[in-house]
């Protein structure tokens, strides 16, 4: 018995949050306001993306934060103390990032520990590291930077697409590729489904689990790069939190915690709902922002909830009995 | 099968290693002297400073006994924490203790509905609270922060009795109400057959669900109590950092403590241990004039030393290790 696939229930979230919120405020149904909600949230869609993969293998990544933080400090000091020019600058760090990753998917695979400890010890490790670097904001100022935030293509209506939101499309739609027509994508979600069946099926687990670390870290590495271009400057104590937003839009874009089950466009969609709540409190005005905190808690438990019922659904029926989990 | 008798030394000694390397840094370390009643030192600064993830790490071993997690602890402070602080003038301490702690009982006992009834994994099912949590204290706070003058709720945070700080006092209450509520009856034993095998306990008639739902309640009552003295001792609550990360450190303690986040056997007194280490270790960094920064790069450290240490699959190395020269001896 299929019931609405949980991307559907996703999208009606979403289409319905939007149209009730432009009701209210007509002029969020604007091109400028979209646009704007796209780059808001450009770094955390990256981000999202990666832990998407994570989270379908059936683990967690909490170190995306850190790794972003770590990320724009790296880059503002390498370009603005160092001269090193930005791409090479660029390039390091996301070579940085990747190996960060893969040696945080070696130890859990190597060593059988839970992902949730071994990334928290990465978190620690990478927040600390960027606060080694330096602990004061460095702004950057090279000339790359302002060229990208000037450049946007026009819509109708006055929004500007930045290059930044385009650099999230361009992920999403990359990550969508890469997790539903690979390979890769087929053995993350083997991965998810049970480990040991995987590894009894040939696949090689530990590859695959480096990988999909190494992907995480990356691409936070990314979002770290899209957040200096955001700010325009590099801080250790920015992303503080940012793995909760992240595996919260994962969560509500439909994707099993328990691995499995999942898919990048509703990550994207669970981003722009939260982009969506920030964007009604910002038009509200009488609203703070620590409701921003309890909508999200509301909207996970909802989810959740959800997603615990049409598990017990699934489990019930007979024809699926794959229920591995304990 | 570990021997009883060796447990807690390796403990033990990295307590007495950290305070070693906190001597060498800080000649002074071991002083302390009486002025009004009240011992002063660093090695009291290590106990009082540490009180509140040794509170958190009281219930969090609980928790991860039974197989569980607790991420929203350090949102449950600042809940009580925010309401301790916004009611202190004009209320009774009485009162006030009791809206706190009753409001991280609450929490408590949300998070063992999701994770015993509902059936949702506990990293996940607390994940909710931590989220919301700061937003509801900052609800409370209005997003201000809330100072009082009470004299009374400022004594938990900075009074003495018999020389000793509050803080002290009440850790050490807890852990003698815990110990004895826990290992005073068969609680205790519930606790660890319900992480050692869930499906298992219950089919052998254990009420998994009860004692899941009592873990949880237990952590957050214990998350309201440091919240209520972190805010005491600063005379305020600040919604937005009271208890931040607070939920790691303490899990770090358990962790460090011997208990296994794979459930089963815990030391309360060990993770109270495992919470001075972390205390001992921050007060060093500080004491030694490297940057507090610092402390996250050596807690990771940590953090990675005591997991291989744990994992399953190191052990099996060395035990088959071992067993490879006994049968070439």
């Amino acid at each position: 018995m299929r019931v609405l696939p949980p991307v559907a229930i996703t999208a009606i979230v979403l289409i319905a949050g939007f149209a009730l919120s432009a009701l209210q405020f007509p002029n969020i149904a604007s091109t400028r306001v979209v646009a704007d909600l796209l780059t808001d949230n450009a770094f955390l869609g990256i981000v999202a993306t990666g832990m998407t993969f994570v989270i379908i293998s059936g683990g967690i990544d909490l170190s995306v934060g850190s790794v972003i933080g770590f990320t724009t400090v790296f880059v503002a000091l390498a370009i603005e103390r160092w001269g090193v020019p930005p791409w090479l600058a660029f390039a390091v760090v996301l070579a940085l990032c990747a190996a960060f990753g893969a040696a945080m998917g070696a130890v859990i695979h190597v060593f059988d520990l839970p992902p949730f400890i071994v990334t928290l010890a990465g978190m620690f490790l990478a927040r600390g590291a960027s606060f080694l670097l330096s602990t004061e904001s460095t702004p950057i100022t090279a000339p790359i930077y302002a060229a990208v935030s000037d450049f946007a293509i026009r819509l109708p209506g006055g929004g500007r697409l930045t290059a930044i939101a385009l650099v999230m499309l361009a992920v999403v739609i990359a990550g969508a590729l890469l997790l539903h027509l690979t390979r890769f994508g087929a053995n993350v979600y083997a991965l998810g489904g049970s480990r040991t069946t995987t590894a009894l099926m040939g696949i090689p687990v530990g590859i695959v689990t480096v990988q999909i670390y190494m992907l995480s870290s990356v691409l936070s590495g990314l979002a770290g790069i899209v957040f200096s271009f955001y700010t325009a400057a590099g801080y250790s104590l920015s992303a503080v939190g940012v793995e909760l937003d992240t595996i919260a839009a994962v969560v509500i874009g439909g994707t099993l915690l328990t691995g499995g089950q999942g898919s990048v466009i509703g990550t994207f969609l669970g981003v722009l709902i939260q982009g969506l709540i920030q964007t009604y409190i910002n038009f509200d005005g009488t609203l703070s922002s620590w409701w921003t905190k309890i909508a999200t808690g509301i909207l996970l438990f909802v989810f959740i909830a959800l997603q615990q019922g049409m598990v017990a659904i699934a489990r019930r029926s007979p024809t699926s009995k794959a229920g591995a989990k304990s | 099968m570990p021997r009883l008798s060796y447990r807690g030394l390796a403990q033990i000694v990295a307590l007495i290693a950290v305070l070693a390397i906190d001597r060498i840094v800080s000649p002074q370390f071991f002083d302390l002297r009486l002025q009004d009643g009240r011992l002063f030192g660093s090695l009291i600064d290590v106990l009082n400073r540490g009180a509140p993830v040794a509170l958190l790490s009281l219930g969090m071993v609980l928790v991860i006994a039974t197989r569980g997690i607790d991420l929203s602890v350090g949102a449950v402070m600042a809940i009580a924490g925010a309401i301790a602080a916004s009611l202190a003038d004009g209320h009774g301490l009485w009162l006030v203790l009791s809206a706190a702690l009753g409001a991280g009982l609450v929490c408590g006992l949300w998070n063992g509905f999701l994770v015993a009834v509902l059936g949702m994994q506990p990293i996940i099912a607390t994940l909710i609270l931590m989220v919301a949590g700061r937003g509801i204290a900052q609800l409370i706070t209005e997003g201000r922060i809330v100072t009082f003058t009470s004299p009374d709720l400022t004594w938990l945070g900075n009074g003495s009795v018999l020389g000793l700080p509050v803080p002290v006092v009440i850790v050490g209450g807890m852990l003698i109400v815990t110990g004895a509520v826990v290992r005073g009856s068969a609680l205790g034993l519930l606790v660890e057959a319900t992480g050692g095998n869930a499906r298992a306990s219950a089919l052998a008639g254990i009420g998994t669900r009860a004692t899941i739902l009592a873990v949880y309640a237990w952590c957050g009552l214990c998350a309201a109590l440091a919240g209520v003295i972190a805010a005491a001792d600063i005379m305020g609550a600040d919604a937005n950092n009271a208890g931040l990360w607070l939920e790691l450190d303490a899990i770090l303690a358990v962790v460090i403590g011997g208990t296994s986040l794979f459930g089963g056997r815990f030391s309360l007194a060990l993770a109270v241990i495992g919470a001075l280490i972390i205390q001992a270790m921050n007060t060093g960094i500080l004491l030694s004039g490297y940057p507090p920064e610092f402390n996250l790069l050596v807690k990771a450290v940590v953090v990675l030393a005591v997991l291989l240490l744990q994992s399953p699959r190191l052990t099996g190395f060395f035990r088959a290790a071992a067993q490879l020269r006994r049968a070439k001896a």
